[in-house]
C-alpha cells in the first residue's frame, strides 16, 4: 500500500486533475459541473472547462463530488499507562482517507501538570512525520491552574490552536470543579476559543465504580453500569448552565445518549450557542455488546461516555443530526489492541478507552441517515465537513467545493455497498465494533491536497504528507452572536440612596471566621467587610436625595417591574 | 397583640375541658369532602358523623357549612437560625403564633448547626428552645452542614432515638455548607440506608461564588446583586444534578424551596420518568416574584433576599401554583426566616452579607387558597393535600396529622373561603417591620383554629401560651416515600456477565514513572489489585466455565445479547 499501488496506475506527474460529469454536492446545493484542480487547489468549476492537455481525467458520472470529510475528534496518540493507541498518525490517517475523510482534528492530551506547549510540540512532530492527510489539533486541559492562561494565549496566538477540551470526568486525574470550568469558559470566551467539554459526572462515576467492584462485577459490563446515561446528561446540563453564565459558546464532544442529545437540543431552543458531536460509534451501534460473553469483543466497545444499551439510540441521534439539533460528527477514533485492552481484564476501570470509527464514519452516516431518508445529501455534507469547518474556523478553505478551496474531494458512490470487517479494514486492531455491518454509500476516489489517494480500492499515501492547518480565533459562525450578547448582557445595579437606617451590631465574636458564602468575595474592590460598629452618619450629607425615613418600608409607587439589563432575556428567546 | 396570653381580650368562656363539638361543617380531606359533625376530646378526634351523642355542656362551634380542614403543616421554617451572632426576630414563640393565626397547626423547623458543631448538641438546643416557646406542635429537620465520617453515628442516633427522619444537604454556600457530588452520593447512600427523607438545598454554589465576585467587582452591592448572582439556571442545574445522584443511589429526594419555573419543570420531568422526587414551593415563590430586588427602597429590596432567590419572571407564581395543583409539586412550606431591617442592613454595602430569609408562615394557607383554589386551578381537596396531607405522608406523620378522621390529632381549621383579608405588616403577628406580600388581598382565611383540641384562634384573637407545642417524633422509612424504593432495591440487583476467563495476551505495561496515576478509581477496587505488569497466562489454566482456547479471538458469534442487564435504566424510565 505504498505510494506505488500494486496495479500499474500511471504515475501522476503533475498535480493537475479534471473531474468530469459528477454532481457537486455542497451543504447548500447540488449541481452538475466539472472541476479542475491544480496545485492542491480547486481552480475552476463549470462546464466545458479549458484545461491544459494531458491532464488526468476522472470520470465521475453517476457519482457525487463532495468535500472531503473532516473528522473532528480523533485520539491517535492518546497515552494510557505508558501505551499509545495501535493506530498512530500513519495508520489512523490512512484509515481516514480510505473512508473518505481528508482531514482529522486530533486531541493533544498532556499529562496533568505538564506543559501544554511541550505536549503540543510533541504531537506536532509526530503528526508532521506520520500523518497522510491534513490535520489540526485540539488541546485537552487536563489540570487547570491560573498559570495555564499564558500557555493558552501562546497556543492561540502563535500555534494556530483555537479549541480546548475541558474534562468533567476522570476524578482526581483530569476532572475540573465547576469553578474551574467557569474560569476556563470565561477565558475561552475572552480569547475567542471554542470550549469543548467531555461531559460526564466524574464524582458519581467514581462512586459507582467502587460499588460495582465491591459487588464483584469486573468485566466490561461494569463500564457501562458505572456510567449510566443520566450521568452524561447531568454533566451536559451543568456544562450548559456554566456556559450560559460565562456567556461562552460550548461544544459537547461525544454525544452518546438520547437524553444528552435532548438536553443540547433544548438548550439550542433557548438560544444557547451550543454544538453537539455524536460519533461514528454512537451513530452506528449500541451498548448491548458490553454484555457479550466474549471478553475481547465486549472490551472493544469500552469508551467514555459509553455506548447506550438502548438500541434505539443510533436512530435517534441520526434524526437529531438530520434536523440540525446536532451539528458535527467525529469518530473519537482511539484504538487499542485486545492485548492492550486486556490490561483491564480483571478490572473494567483499567481497560483503555476508545473504539474505532475514523474509516467508517462517512459510510455509517450515509447508510443510517441518507439511505434511510432521514437526511439529504446536502445535510450529509454539512454534518461530515462543512459545519466542522465553520465551527473550527477553516471555512471555506475546507468543507466546500468551490474555486479557491483546498482540493480535498471525495467522489462518492451512493449506491456502493461495503461490509465492514476487521479483515478488510485499514486499522491495525483485531476488532471492529461495526463488524458485519453492511453500509450503503462508499467513496470511489479520494483526493487529498489535489492528489488521488484512493482509486479503485487502492490507497496511495505517503507518511508525512499531511500538513498542519492552523486555525484563528473568533470563528464567525460561533462568535458573532456571542459578541452581540456581550454588549447586550451588561448588568447594571440600581442607583439608590444610601441606606442609613439602623444596622444590627454584628457581634465580632468567635464565629467571625466562617462568615458568609463568599467571603471569598474579597475581590470586591475597596468594599471590605462591614465593620461591626455603627457609623450611621458616615455619609451625613448626600446629594442623592435620601430622606430621614428612607429605611421605613412603604408602599411607594416606584415598584420597578422590568428586570434589569436583560441577562435572562437575552438567552431565552421564547 | 400584646395581650395575647392564654386569656384573650374578649370574654370567651374559659375552656374548662378539652371537649369541643363542631357542628354543621363540611369536612374536607385530601380524598373527599362531606358534611358531618366532629367531636373532639383530649386533643383527639373522637367521633365524626351526624347526630353525634356528646356529653352535655360541651362547647359547640356552629360552622354553618364552612369547611373543616386539617390544620396546615408548614414543612419548612427557620425560627432560630443564627447569623453572625444574631438570630431571627421571629423565634419559636413569635413564629408559631403567626403560624396558628394563619391556620397552620404544625411546623417542621430546620436545625442549622455550624459546620464544626455536633448535630446532636445543636439538635438538643433547638429541641429545648422549641419546647419552651413553641405554641403549636412541631418537629425538626436536621441540616447536615458538613459531611464527614463522624456524622454518620450522630445521624443514626437522631433517627433511632430522637425521632428525626429528615435531613437537609446543601449544594450551595461554597466553603461553608456546600458538599461535593461525591459527598452527596455518600450522604444519599447512608441516609437511604437509615430510611430518612433527604432534603436538598439545590443551587450551584461554585457558580454563585464566581458570579458574586464578578458582580461585586462591577460595583453592584445592592440586593439586586443577590438575584443577579443566583440566576434560576443555577437552581435548576443543581436540582437536575441532585435528582441524577439520587437516581444512581436509588434514594428518594426532596427539593426544598422550589423558586423557579425551570427547577419545578425538572422535578416534574423526573417524576414522569419514575424518580421518587418531591418538590416544595414556598409561600414566597407562590405569592410574589423577584422584581422587587430592583426596588429603590433598600429596606424593601433587602426584605426579599432569600435563597434560592425569587425569580424576576412575573409568571413564576402562576406556574408553580399550576404544578402544585396538578401534583407535580407536592408540599408547601414557608421557609419563614425573619430578620429585621436592621439585621438585613448588615449587608447594606455588600449583598452577600444580607441575612437570607423571608416571611410566609402566617400567609401560606391564604396565599395558596387565593392563587390556586380561588382562581380555579385547584380544588379544595388538593388544597388540603398540599397544605397538610402530603407533608404528613412524606414525613411519616400520617394519619396522626393531615387528616380529619377518628383517632387523628384534633388540629383543625375552620376555613372561610369567602373571607378576604389584606396582608400588611401592620396586622401581622410576625415581629418583622416588613411583609413581602404587603398589600396583597387574599381570598380565603381561617375563622377558627384548633390546636391539640383547643381553640387557639377565633376571629383573629389568639389564645396561646409559650410552650404548649409538643415535639412530634417521626419514624424512618415513611411508606409513602420508601415503598417504591424498597421494591426497586429488590428488582434492581446488579448482575455481572459470567464469562470464561480471558486468557489471551495482555499488553505489558512498562513500569514507567507514571505508574502512580492509574485509572480513575483503581484505589478502591477491593482485593482486585491492579494486575501485575507481567504475563501470567495460565494462572487459571483449568476452569469449569467452559472457556475455550480461542475465546480471545473475536468472532461474529450468535450470542449477541440484546437485552440489557438488571434493568437499572428500565426501572427509572417508565416511559
Amino acid at each position: 500500500m505504498s505510494y506505488q499501488g500494486k496495479k500499474n496506475i500511471p504515475r501522476i506527474t503533475s498535480d493537475r486533475l479534471v473531474i468530469k460529469g459528477g454532481k457537486i454536492v455542497n451543504d447548500d446545493q447540488s449541481f452538475y459541473a466539472d472541476i479542475y484542480v491544480e496545485d492542491g487547489i480547486i481552480k475552476q468549476i463549470g462546464e466545458n472547462l479549458i484545461v491544459p492537455g494531458g491532464v488526468k481525467t476522472i470520470n465521475a458520472s453517476s457519482y457525487m463530488v463532495i468535500p472531503g470529510g473532516i473528522d473532528v475528534n480523533t485520539n491517535l496518540h492518546m497515552p494510557y499507562m505508558g501505551m499509545t493507541p495501535a493506530d498512530d498518525f500513519y495508520n489512523g490517517t490512512k484509515a481516514a482517507l480510505a473512508g473518505g475523510t481528508t482531514m482529522i482534528m486530533d486531541h493533544v492530551l498532556p499529562e496533568p501538570g505538564s506543559s501544554l506547549l511541550a505536549a503540543y510540540d510533541q504531537w506536532r512532530e509526530l503528526a508532521d512525520t506520520k500523518a497522510c492527510c491534513d490535520y489540526s489539533l485540539h488541546l485537552d486541559i487536563t489540570r487547570w491552574h491560573e498559570s495555564l492562561r499564558e500557555e493558552i494565549e501562546a497556543l492561540i496566538k502563535d500555534k494556530g490552536v483555537n479549541s480546548f477540551l475541558v474534562f468533567m470526568a476522570y476524578k482526581d486525574k483530569y476532572q475540573c470543579t465547576d469553578s474551574q470550568v467557569y474560569e476556563m469558559f470565561s477565558i475561552m470566551r475572552e480569547l475567542g476559543a471554542i470550549a469543548l467539554v467531555h461531559a460526564e459526572n466524574g464524582d458519581i462515576i467514581e462512586e459507582e465504580q467502587k460499588r460495582l467492584l465491591e459487588f464483584g462485577i469486573t468485566g466490561p459490563e461494569g463500564h457501562v453500569l458505572s456510567r449510566p446515561e443520566e450521568v452524561e446528561t447531568e454533566a451536559v446540563y451543568r456544562a450548559i448552565t456554566i456556559a450560559k453564565q460565562a456567556n461562552c459558546p460550548i461544544y459537547i464532544t461525544k454525544v452518546m445518549s438520547k437524553d444528552a442529545a435532548d438536553v443540547i437540543a433544548q438548550a439550542r431552543r433557548k438560544g444557547m450557542v451550543i454544538y453537539g458531536e455524536p460519533i461514528a460509534a454512537s451513530l452506528g451501534t449500541d451498548g448491548s455488546h458490553y454484555w457479550s460473553k466474549n471478553w475481547a469483543k465486549a472490551a472493544a466497545f469500552v469508551m467514555s461516555p459509553p455506548l447506550s444499551p438502548d438500541s434505539s439510540t443510533p436512530d435517534y441521534l441520526n434524526s437529531l443530526l438530520s434536523c440540525g439539533d446536532l451539528q458535527v460528527t467525529g469518530s473519537a477514533h482511539c484504538t487499542f489492541t485486545t492485548a492492550q485492552k486486556a490490561v483491564g481484564k480483571d478490572n473494567f476501570t483499567l481497560i483503555p478507552e476508545g473504539g474505532n470509527g475514523v474509516e467508517e464514519r462517512m459510510s455509517i452516516i450515509w447508510d443510517k441517515s441518507v439511505a434511510t431518508g432521514k437526511m439529504d445529501e446536502n445535510e450529509f455534507v454539512a454534518v461530515t465537513s462543512t459545519n466542522a469547518a465553520k465551527i473550527f474556523n477553516f471555512y471555506p478553505r475546507k468543507g466546500r467545493v468551490a474555486v479557491g478551496c483546498d482540493a480535498d474531494l471525495v467522489i462518492w458512490n451512493p449506491k456502493g455497498t461495503k461490509i465492514i470487517s476487521a479483515k478488510s479494514h485499514i486499522s491495525v486492531v483485531e476488532y471492529n465494533i461495526f463488524e458485519g455491518m453492511e453500509c450503503r454509500g462508499a467513496p470511489v476516489v479520494v483526493i487529498s491536497q489535489g492528489k488521488i489517494v484512493l482509486e479503485e480500492g487502492n490507497l496511495h499515501v505517503t507518511e508525512g504528507t499531511g500538513r498542519f492547518i492552523p486555525r484563528k480565533t473568533f470563528s464567525d459562525y460561533v462568535y458573532k452572536r456571542i459578541k452581540a450578547r456581550n454588549w447586550m448582557a451588561e448588568v447594571r445595579g440600581v442607583p439608590r440612596g444610601i441606606y442609613d437606617g439602623p444596622v444590627h451590631d454584628v457581634t465580632s465574636t468567635t464565629k467571625a471566621v466562617p462568615s458568609t458564602p463568599s467571603s471569598r468575595g474579597s475581590v470586591c474592590p475597596g468594599k471590605a467587610q462591614m465593620v461591626p460598629v455603627r457609623n450611621l452618619h458616615q455619609s451625613g450629607f448626600t446629594l442623592s436625595g435620601t430622606q430621614m425615613d428612607d429605611h421605613i418600608p412603604r408602599r411607594t409607587a416606584q415598584r420597578i417591574m422590568a428586570p434589569p439589563g436583560g441577562r435572562s432575556n437575552i438567552n431565552s428567546l421564547s | 397583640m400584646s395581650v395575647s396570653g392564654y386569656q384573650g381580650k374578649k370574654s370567651i368562656p374559659h375552656i374548662t375541658s378539652d371537649r369541643l363539638h363542631i357542628k354543621g361543617g363540611r369536612i374536607v380531606n385530601d380524598d373527599q369532602s362531606f358534611y358531618a359533625d366532629v367531636y373532639l376530646e383530649d386533643g383527639l378526634i373522637k367521633q365524626i358523623g351526624e347526630n353525634l351523642i356528646v356529653p352535655g355542656g360541651v362547647k359547640t362551634i356552629e360552622s354553618h357549612g364552612r369547611m373543616v380542614i386539617p390544620g396546615g403543616i408548614d414543612v419548612n421554617t427557620y425560627l432560630q437560625k443564627p447569623y453572625h451572632g444574631t438570630t431571627t426576630v421571629d423565634d419559636f414563640y413569635q413564629g408559631t403564633k403567626a403560624a396558628l393565626a394563619g391556620g397552620t397547626t404544625m411546623i417542621i423547623d430546620h436545625v442549622v448547626p455550624e459546620p464544626n458543631q455536633s448535630l446532636l448538641t445543636v439538635f438538643e438546643k433547638w429541641h429545648e428552645a422549641a419546647d419552651n416557646k413553641s405554641c403549636c406542635d412541631y418537629s425538626l429537620h436536621v441540616d447536615i452542614t458538613r459531611w464527614h465520617e463522624g456524622v454518620k453515628e450522630e445521624l443514626e442516633v437522631l433517627v433511632q432515638d430522637k425521632g428525626i427522619n429528615s435531613f437537609q444537604v446543601y449544594m450551595a454556600y461554597k466553603d461553608l455548607y456546600q458538599m461535593t457530588d461525591s459527598q452527596i452520593y455518600e450522604a444519599f447512600t447512608f441516609l437511604k440506608g437509615l430510611g430518612a427523607v433527604v432534603q436538598v438545598h439545590a443551587e450551584n454554589g461554585d457558580l454563585i461564588a464566581q458570579e458574586q465576585n464578578k458582580i461585586l467587582s462591577m460595583g453592584i452591592t445592592g440586593p439586586e446583586g443577590h438575584a443577579l448572582s443566583r440566576p434560576e439556571e443555577l437552581e435548576s442545574e443543581a436540582v437536575f444534578r441532585a435528582i441524577t445522584i439520587a437516581n444512581q443511589v436509588n434514594c428518594p429526594v426532596y427539593i426544598s424551596k422550589v423558586m423557579s419555573k425551570s427547577a419545578a419543570d425538572i422535578i416534574a420531568q423526573a417524576r414522569k420518568r419514575g424518580a421518587v422526587a418531591f418538590g416544595e414551593p414556598i409561600t414566597a415563590s407562590l405569592g410574589t416574584d423577584g422584581s422587587h430586588y430592583w426596588s429603590k427602597n433598600w429596606a424593601k429590596a433587602a426584605a426579599f433576599v432569600t435563597s434560592p432567590p425569587l425569580s424576576p419572571d412575573p409568571t413564576t407564581p402562576d406556574h408553580l401554583n399550576a404544578l402544585l395543583a396538578c401534583g407535580d409539586l407536592q408540599v408547601t412550606g414557608s421557609a419563614h426566616c425573619a430578620y429585621s431591617t436592621a439585621q438585613k442592613a448588615i449587608g447594606k454595602d455588600n449583598f452577600t452579607l444580607i441575612p437570607e430569609g423571608t416571611n410566609g408562615i402566617e400567609e401560606r394557607m391564604s396565599i395558596v387558597w387565593d392563587k390556586a383554589v380561588a382562581v380555579g386551578k385547584m380544588d379544595e381537596n388538593q388544597f388540603v393535600a398540599v397544605t397538610s396531607t402530603n407533608a404528613a405522608k412524606i414525613f411519616n406523620l400520617y394519619p396522626r396529622k393531615g387528616r380529619i378522621a377518628v383517632g387523628s390529632d384534633a388540629d383543625i381549621v375552620i376555613w372561610d373561603p369567602d373571607k378576604t383579608n389584606t396582608i400588611s405588616a401592620k396586622m401581622q403577628k410576625s415581629a418583622l417591620e416588613y411583609n413581602i406580600f404587603e398589600g396583597m388581598e387574599c381570598r380565603g382565611s381561617p375563622l377558627i383554629v384548633i390546636s391539640q383540641g383547643k381553640i387557639v384562634s377565633e376571629d383573629g384573637n389568639l389564645h396561646v401560651h409559650q410552650g404548649m407545642g409538643r415535639f412530634i417524633p417521626r419514624k424512618p422509612f415513611p411508606e409513602y416515600v420508601y415503598q417504591r424504593i424498597k421494591t426497586r432495591n429488590r428488582v434492581m440487583a446488579l448482575q455481572g456477565v459470567s464469562r470464561g476467563m480471558y486468557d489471551g495476551p495482555v499488553h505489558e505495561i512498562p513500569a514507567t514513572p507514571k505508574y502512580t496515576t492509574p485509572a480513575p478509581s483503581a484505589k478502591s477496587s477491593p482485593a482486585k489489585n491492579q494486575p501485575p505488569p507481567i504475563r501470567n497466562l495460565h494462572q487459571s489454566n483449568f476452569s469449569l466455565s467452559g472457556a475455550q482456547i480461542d475465546d480471545n479471538i473475536p468472532r461474529r458469534s450468535g450470542h449477541r445479547i440484546v437485552a440489557p442487564p438488571g434493568g437499572r435504566s428500565n426501572i427509572t424510565s417508565l416511559g
